[in-house]
């Protein structure tokens, strides 16, 4: 949880990790996106706030845990 | 042996959800030890958040280490034959092999992918809903709709001729049938891969535009005759007895909950969220693959030894009061991705869009076809599958 000050998060997807199952793309489909191979591309390492909630949905979901947040 | 007369505690039901003994057993102590349907002994997870654990660590929870099942008083498996059994079988492996395997996959199976098959898979569901109009009622929901859909979406994406989907259907029927002996399961698992090796052959000949022939293309100096049999037929037999299921079985569901059934008329932008809520709900797949443990694991309070057989069950997972609020409660407005019923980890079900593509376009077009569809007689459930699901239900409109 980042309290009042913290620093905002930033997104990383490892893409040795991922399995291309897709899921983060159904959660937020502004933030991350697939290429050809299915696997997983980052559109936007800092989420605007209105996706925050979404893009903390996608990290716990992804099922190869490929996806995590980084508190800078 | 096993008494057939009780399915095992992971496989049991009391109609659309686990067996009250299965939820007591995730409210209470969680794991338990259980005897699986081969007589054997194994650990069930039956919690959410341990659930995911398990799935979540394949370096602990091996799927690659579990033998291959033998009738009983038969010879072990020779080295040859579990090779042959192994080859290219996903759920079979462990990374990095399985990660080398899923990955020729993904691109068959990417969101971007999906929309392009949008278009026929509507004319799939539309000629059939066109042929069960004609018919009039009553009809079979499975036989006139839910099994043939999906059957004919993975045949044409697959590139397996449509003239063999019958002899196909009725052999991977057998191949998940746990009532059967285990001597007639193998023997239609034989059948199954002897036909896809057979397919595979024709394939590396000339090579089409469909998924088989996109792997031959790709992958196929990387890959053996008998790799390429083993994606086949798992494929295959993955896309046939899960989607059926759920689309008779989700039918049945909304039609016993006319509340839901009502909301979904009158609101079909909510489809991607019921589709989510029926899977977590009716959570078909009972437990997807057994797994060894490599080490020494804790789960819940349990200490588990090495080279034990771990269980998931899904459906208890997915009505854990940890998971979402009134879990036994058919609520199509949550419709989270959060649930397990895709399963979770690096063997998440790799059709899984697909699957959602079918539903979402399924549901609304059968509801939208015939508004005063209802049941026209006993559905007929087959609880004792690997995949639960109906072997019949009568409708009429």
């Amino acid at each position: 949880m980042s309290g009042p000050g913290a620093g905002t998060p930033r997104i990383r997807a490892d893409r040795e990790v991922c399995i291309g199952a897709g899921l983060c793309v159904m959660t937020a489909e502004d933030v991350f996106d697939q290429d050809d191979d299915g696997l997983v591309v980052l559109l936007e390492p800092d989420p605007p706030p209105a996706a925050r909630e979404r893009v903390r949905q996608a990290v716990r979901n992804c099922p190869s845990g490929a996806l995590s947040l980084v508190e800078e | 042996m096993h008494d057939m007369s009780a399915p095992p505690l992971h496989m049991r039901r009391d109609g659309f959800g686990p067996a009250p003994e299965l939820s007591a057993l995730r409210d209470d102590e969680g794991v338990a030890r259980i005897t699986t349907v081969f007589g054997t002994e194994a650990w069930l997870v039956t919690r959410f958040e341990d659930v995911r654990t398990v799935l979540s660590h394949p370096e602990l929870y091996s799927n690659a280490l579990v033998p291959p099942f033998r009738p009983p008083g038969a010879p072990p498996a020779g080295e040859e034959e579990v090779a042959e059994v192994r080859a290219g079988n996903l759920l079979g492996s462990d990374p990095p092999e399985h990660t080398r395997l899923r990955r020729m996959l993904t691109p068959e199976f990417t969101v971007r992918r999906m929309r392009r098959l949008e278009p026929r898979i509507r004319e799939i569901v539309d000629g059939h809903l066109d042929a069960m109009e004609r018919g009039g009622p009553p009809a079979d929901l499975v036989a006139d709709f839910a099994l043939p859909v999906p059957s004919l979406v993975i045949c044409e994406l697959l590139g397996v001729p449509y003239g063999d989907r019958e002899g196909f259907q009725r052999t991977s029927r057998r191949m998940l049938d746990v009532a059967l002996p285990l001597e007639e399961r193998a023997a239609a698992g034989s059948e199954a891969r002897a036909y896809i090796t057979g397919l595979i052959r024709t394939v590396r000949e000339n090579p089409g535009e469909d998924l088989f022939g996109m792997l031959v293309r790709e992958h196929g100096d990387d890959l053996t005759t008998a790799e390429l049999a083993g994606i086949g037929s798992l494929l295959l037999l993955a896309g046939h007895e899960t989607t059926a299921n759920m689309l008779s079985l989700g039918t049945l569901a909304l039609l016993r909950h006319p509340d839901q059934l009502k909301l979904l008329r009158d609101e079909p932008e909510r489809i991607d969220a019921a589709v989510e809520e029926l899977m977590r709900w009716l959570s078909i797949v009972h437990s997807g693959m057994a797994k060894v443990t490599t080490a020494e694991v804790r789960l819940g309070d349990r200490t588990i030894g090495p080279g034990e057989v771990v269980l998931c069950s899904l459906p208890a997972a997915n009505r854990d009061p940890a998971l979402v609020p009134d879990p036994d409660q058919l609520d199509i407005r949550r419709g989270a991705i959060g649930h397990v019923a895709f399963g979770h980890g690096v063997h998440h079900c790799l059709g899984a869009p697909l699957a959602r593509l079918e539903m979402r376009i399924a549901f609304p077009a059968l509801l939208r076809r015939f508004p005063g569809l209802r049941l026209a007689g006993d559905p007929v459930y087959r609880s004792f599958n690997v995949v639960y699901g109906l072997s019949a239900m009568p409708v009429a409109w």
